[in-house]
């Protein structure tokens, strides 16, 4: 990687690209993975509403389980940000997050 | 009574991007986007250094979708104040529509509050800038490294009050400085407390906030695994934790008056918190004992404040 020279900076060293964070993959930090149940999930947003990193992403898919319950929303995990918290499988009331150990 | 706020009014938008460097579990990203989807996009943040600040703006990255400005420790209230002060001006010169709302929310952690910036706050408060200021509170300077600040609570373990024969954690014998009494000292319109654990009450206090004109000041709880030697999925069940065992209030000052949000029936008793963490681990009964009196005795005074007993006695 070749740095930009002062004169190449911006005044201030602003960043000129709000949220350009998104590009540093956090996800490399993980050691568990939560897999979402899309059976068990209810689809309540717990999860959604406490993933500190945004990483649980609420998708229009519409999914019917087994047992015949249909749902509007798909609830899915941004791999590339989750951190392997847990925070998701704690919090989850219907236990449909199960943390799974990372294998490469 | 409008509508009570559920969990499917919060916006989907999401102006804190993933990506940033907060630790796994942390409750201060949570807390930082909630306060974010009730601010909305026209939003100016100032921070002062915290670990908030140093962790979502890693040069040459930010995870912030929307203005933001580094301060220094002591001035991120004074920061807001000029901010708000800016947009007063700009608007007067017609450079802003007069009728744009601009929400200026300066933000710093428990140090940059209750030690380094008390005296730009305090100032904020008392010349009525139009500033809503959230300290997020993880109860040390975790930033740094765990060291020791006015808001860390009796026995806490840090790397400034340590754990031996002679130093047993924290040793301030009473309740740590009360951020929203010194609020309302300063005949403040808005005065609140949150904890992300209970996303919907930080959301609606933060839009109750940002809709009042004036000085406002937020105190929000917020988990630290490192700092309290919690595991990263604790987050938030450590901080459900505290409100329902009166360790943590969530309540509101609005002009004159206050409001428990959360009213705890029957309390657990505080053992069960402080039992959670690794912080709190040397504690032995005695010690737990006399926690759990100071907690009593807070709890009688929010209820007092109140007029009515909303947070109700330990069970069992």
């Amino acid at each position: 990687m070749s740095l930009p020279g002062w004169k190449q900076l911006p005044i201030g060293v602003v960043i000129l690209n709000p949220g350009n964070s998104v590009e540093y993959k956090t996800g490399e930090w993980r050691t568990l993975r939560p897999e979402i149940d899309q059976e068990k999930c209810i689809r309540c947003r717990t999860c959604w509403t406490f993933c500190p990193e945004g990483a649980i992403l609420e998708v229009s898919e519409p999914y019917k389980t087994k047992a015949g319950r249909e749902f509007k929303l798909t609830y899915k995990v941004n791999y590339e940000h989750c951190k392997g918290c847990g925070i998701c499988s704690n919090e989850c009331p219907a236990k449909a997050i199960a943390m799974v150990e990372e294998v490469i | 009574m409008s509508k009570p706020i559920t969990v499917w009014d919060l916006p989907k938008e999401e102006f804190l991007a993933s990506g940033h460097r907060m630790c796994q579990g942390c409750a201060a990203a949570i807390t930082f986007r909630h306060v974010l989807k009730a601010a909305g996009k026209d939003t100016i943040v100032s921070m002062p250094t915290s670990c908030g600040e140093i962790t979502s703006t890693v040069y040459p990255h930010s995870a912030w979708r929307i203005p933001w400005i580094h301060v220094a420790f002591e001035n991120a209230a004074a920061v807001a104040s000029g901010i708000s002060a800016a947009i007063e001006a700009l608007k007067r010169r017609g450079e802003i529509p007069k009728e744009k709302d601009i929400n200026v929310i300066a933000m710093g952690g428990d140090g940059g509050t209750f030690d380094i910036g008390f005296q730009a706050l305090s100032g904020t408060l008392e010349r009525g800038d139009n500033v809503l200021y959230i300290c997020y509170d993880n109860e040390a300077y975790m930033n740094t490294g765990i060291q020791r600040s006015g808001a860390t609570p009796l026995g806490a373990w840090t790397t400034t009050t340590p754990v031996g024969k002679v130093w047993r954690g924290e040793w301030r014998p009473k309740k740590r400085k009360d951020l929203i009494a010194i609020a309302v000292a300063h005949n403040v319109p808005y005065a609140a407390t949150a904890t992300p654990a209970f996303p919907t009450d930080l959301y609606a206090k933060v839009k109750k906030a940002l809709s009042i004109k004036g000085p406002k000041l937020m105190h929000v709880l917020s988990s630290c695994v490192p700092g309290w030697r919690i595991e990263p999925e604790k987050g938030i069940e450590v901080l459900k934790l505290a409100v329902l065992t009166g360790m943590w209030v969530n309540y509101e000052y609005e002009n004159g008056t206050y409001r428990v949000t959360t009213p705890v029936p029957k309390r657990k008793p505080v053992k069960e918190y402080l039992r959670l963490q690794g912080r709190f681990r040397h504690l032995t009964d005695e010690d737990i004992k006399k926690i759990q009196e100071l907690v009593d005795a807070e709890v009688e005074k929010i209820n007092k404040l109140v007029g009515k007993q909303v947070i109700g006695p330990v069970e069992g």
